[in-house]
């Protein structure tokens, strides 16, 4: 296997996969402001995606470029976090689910930024200061609506336990993430759940919300082996012209 | 109708060196919420690199109806500008 | 236009004030939100940025429609961004608005209840990929000739708000064009999608100029405010002259059998729209007007509790900084 492929296409589909959920939102949301803030994340991961897809076409060196590898790939060759490309509900799930990624991210990409390999840490550079404004600015949504109203903190409980199973498969080490480790490339995942641990849960007590008990993870996102039913709805809508078109240049 | 998002001004610094210039308006709840829309709606062309904002309204402004009293009596201190004030060339730049 | 039919309201105002604000107008001042100003000049402009700001927000929804479908991440982003620009312009326009005494959420309750208005050309359906580039082309271009006189609008805070919007939305038409040159290269189907968007969009496209000067009743009074700057005919005119040679260059064919250099008039003639068809627009009988308000009427009820808890909460913040503050 080549880990190094499989690990910046972890990077990729992360991006990719919460930036269209994101982009979903666009025209859509609860005020003008906050349509125009999510458009920002949206447009910043999606800008994230395309350079760590094209470094993962030149790592595996079959001629496969961002484009291909974002429209041509079916669910089981995706790599992304099963948390990502659970649908958008309510406004309130979709900034606790930004929140939680932001979480880990920042002291992902700080950690990525540090790579051995040059290329990882520049795309790692370039993304965690855009970061860094995400989880500011998600932080911040979920801490006013969790705090809020009464009606509010309902919602944020409801999305709260339904996401939070799904935040533990970011942590869990594959023998890709051992690779990484020892070429230099990145620290385990499992480093950095204790400062996301502590984050999370400094915001989720200031928003007065209740963390799950149960530590309980779905997996089956980041290597592939079982998606949720709903990544191949999304495919199915982001793919649908190169796959009806195959020979046309847009 | 539920309470609306106060309106805030926003100033931005679009240069180092340069001072703060009005470029608009938004809602927002408080002066940092307000802070963090201004970056997401007038610097996404790169176009600040400070920013403030004020509640609109907490801005007190001047009457149109003064306008006469209030700017008039300045126009003819043409002392106060370098032009009323002759000096020969070859003094050298002054 | 963006603003369609936007009627004059009369005033009552003594005759020698709006003469002096007449002769301000005339003399190429701006007018300014604490200066005096005739009622009807005040509805007028509420009515008129009102609508221009509903119209970039009902304009998010075809154009978004095609976000999540986008061929490619570059063009995905592209659209995005534009997309994204049109809620900043909307933004833009209501705080122009504001400016007048009315609120963005009035306004936006007056839009939602059919009060207020927006421009006919959102009730079209974007039905494939070149309806984005057909979009950007057409519907931006028009746009386009509108705002920039519109720069020199009589009101301050619109004439402000339309210099930088004209500004943002100068990469907004090339992208459209951009997308049309890539679909006339294409494959033979990418052409016909790309024939088929300019045959649906070309009449609708005129149409956002408003009805031809001579039913237009309402431009006079508005034109000598200087909050309307053209006719509606004069812009329609340019936009056909403007954009047939573009057209040409795609080598798709206008759907107007009698499109015709004139070398008397040193213009294109060409067929008016079916005025019938706009009317019922208007009136709500465009093939996309439900869906449009009920998807602004979506967000608007799903956003309540958003808008609530948020204000809320600096609410708590504040009384909580007080407390602190006097013990």
């Amino acid at each position: 296997m080549n880990h190094l492929f499989e690990f910046l296409l972890r990077q990729g589909d992360n991006a990719l996969v919460l930036g269209h959920r994101m982009s979903e939102w666009c025209g859509h949301g609860p005020a003008l402001e906050e349509d125009i803030a999510l458009a920002n994340t949206a447009l910043d991961l999606i800008g994230q995606t395309r350079l760590w897809l094209e470094l993962a076409g030149d790592v595996e060196g079959k001629g496969r470029d961002a484009d291909a590898l974002a429209y041509l790939r079916d669910a089981y060759d995706f790599r992304n976090l099963l948390l990502l490309e659970v649908p958008n509900k309510d406004f309130g799930h979709s900034i606790l689910r930004q929140f939680l990624f932001d979480a880990f991210q920042v002291p992902w990409l700080t950690e990525l930024s540090q790579s051995d390999d040059e290329r990882v840490a520049q795309i790692a550079a370039k993304s965690h200061k855009e970061a860094l404004y995400h989880l500011d600015r998600s932080a911040e949504t979920v801490i006013a609506l969790g705090d809020g109203t009464q009606q509010s903190n309902q919602r944020m409980q409801i999305a709260l336990d339904y996401l939070w199973p799904y935040s533990g498969e970011a942590f869990a080490d594959d023998e890709t993430d051992v690779a990484m480790q020892e070429q230099g490339i990145a620290p385990l995942p499992s480093d950095i759940k204790e400062i996301w641990h502590d984050r999370v849960n400094a915001v989720l007590e200031k928003a007065q919300l209740q963390q799950p008990a149960s530590d309980f993870a779905h997996k089956g996102g980041r290597n592939g082996a079982c998606h949720t039913e709903h990544l191949g709805h999304m495919l199915a809508t982001m793919q649908i012209l190169q796959r009806s078109y195959p020979d046309a240049v847009w | 109708m539920s309470k609306e998002w106060p309106l805030w001004e926003i100033f931005i610094r679009g240069q180092h060196g340069m001072s703060h210039r009005h470029v608009g308006s938004l809602h927002a709840t408080d002066a940092e919420h307000a802070i963090k829309n201004a970056r997401d709606v007038y610097t996404r062309r790169n176009e600040g690199v400070s920013i403030w904002v004020v509640e609109a309204e907490k801005i007190t402004s001047s009457s149109p109806s003064d306008k006469g009293p209030m700017y008039d009596p300045a126009r003819d201190k043409i002392y106060r500008h370098p032009s009323f004030y002759d000096i020969p060339d070859e003094v050298g730049k002054m | 236009m963006y603003a369609q039919m936007i009627k004059s309201e009369a005033t009552e105002d003594d005759p020698q004030r709006l003469a002096e604000f007449q002769a301000r107008i005339d003399a190429g001042e701006k007018i300014e939100p604490k200066d005096w100003m005739p009622e009807g000049y005040r509805k007028t402009l509420i009515r008129q940025i009102g609508q221009h700001a509903h119209s970039e927000i009902v304009g998010q929804l075809p154009e978004g429609n095609w976000i999540t479908r986008a061929p490619t991440l570059e063009r995905k982003t592209n659209l995005l961004a534009k997309v994204q620009d049109e809620a900043g312009h909307g933004l833009y326009l209501y705080c122009a608005a504001e400016t007048l005494g009315v609120s963005r959420d009035e306004m936006t309750e007056m839009l939602l209840d059919g009060r207020m208005k927006y421009s006919s050309i959102f009730n079209y359906p974007t039905l494939t990929w070149a309806d984005m580039g057909a979009v950007g082309w057409l519907v931006d271009g028009a746009a386009i000739m509108n705002q920039v006189p519109l720069q020199r609008t009589s009101y301050g805070p619109y004439a402000r708000s339309m210099v930088r919007i004209c500004k943002e939305e100068s990469f907004h038409q090339r992208q459209g064009f951009h997308i049309m040159m890539a679909m006339v290269k294409g494959t033979e189907a990418q052409k016909r999608m790309a024939q088929d968007a300019l045959n649906r969009m070309w009449f609708p496209a005129l149409m956002m100029f408003g009805p031809s000067d001579k039913d237009s009743v309402h431009s006079s009074q508005s034109m000598a405010w200087k909050i309307k700057m053209n006719t509606n005919d004069e812009l329609r005119q340019k936009f056909v002259d403007e954009t047939k040679p573009q057209a040409d260059y795609l080598g798709l064919t206008i759907p107007d059998e009698n499109l015709k250099w004139n070398e008397e008039t040193g213009h294109y003639d060409y067929t008016e729209p079916d005025w019938n068809e706009f009317f019922e627009v208007i009136k709500g009988n465009g093939p996309c007007n439900a869906d449009r308000i009920e998807a602004r009427q979506k967000a608007w009820n799903e956003g309540a509790w958003v808008r609530d808890a948020m204000m809320a909460h600096a609410e708590k913040k504040r009384g909580a900084k007080a407390n602190g503050a006097a013990q």
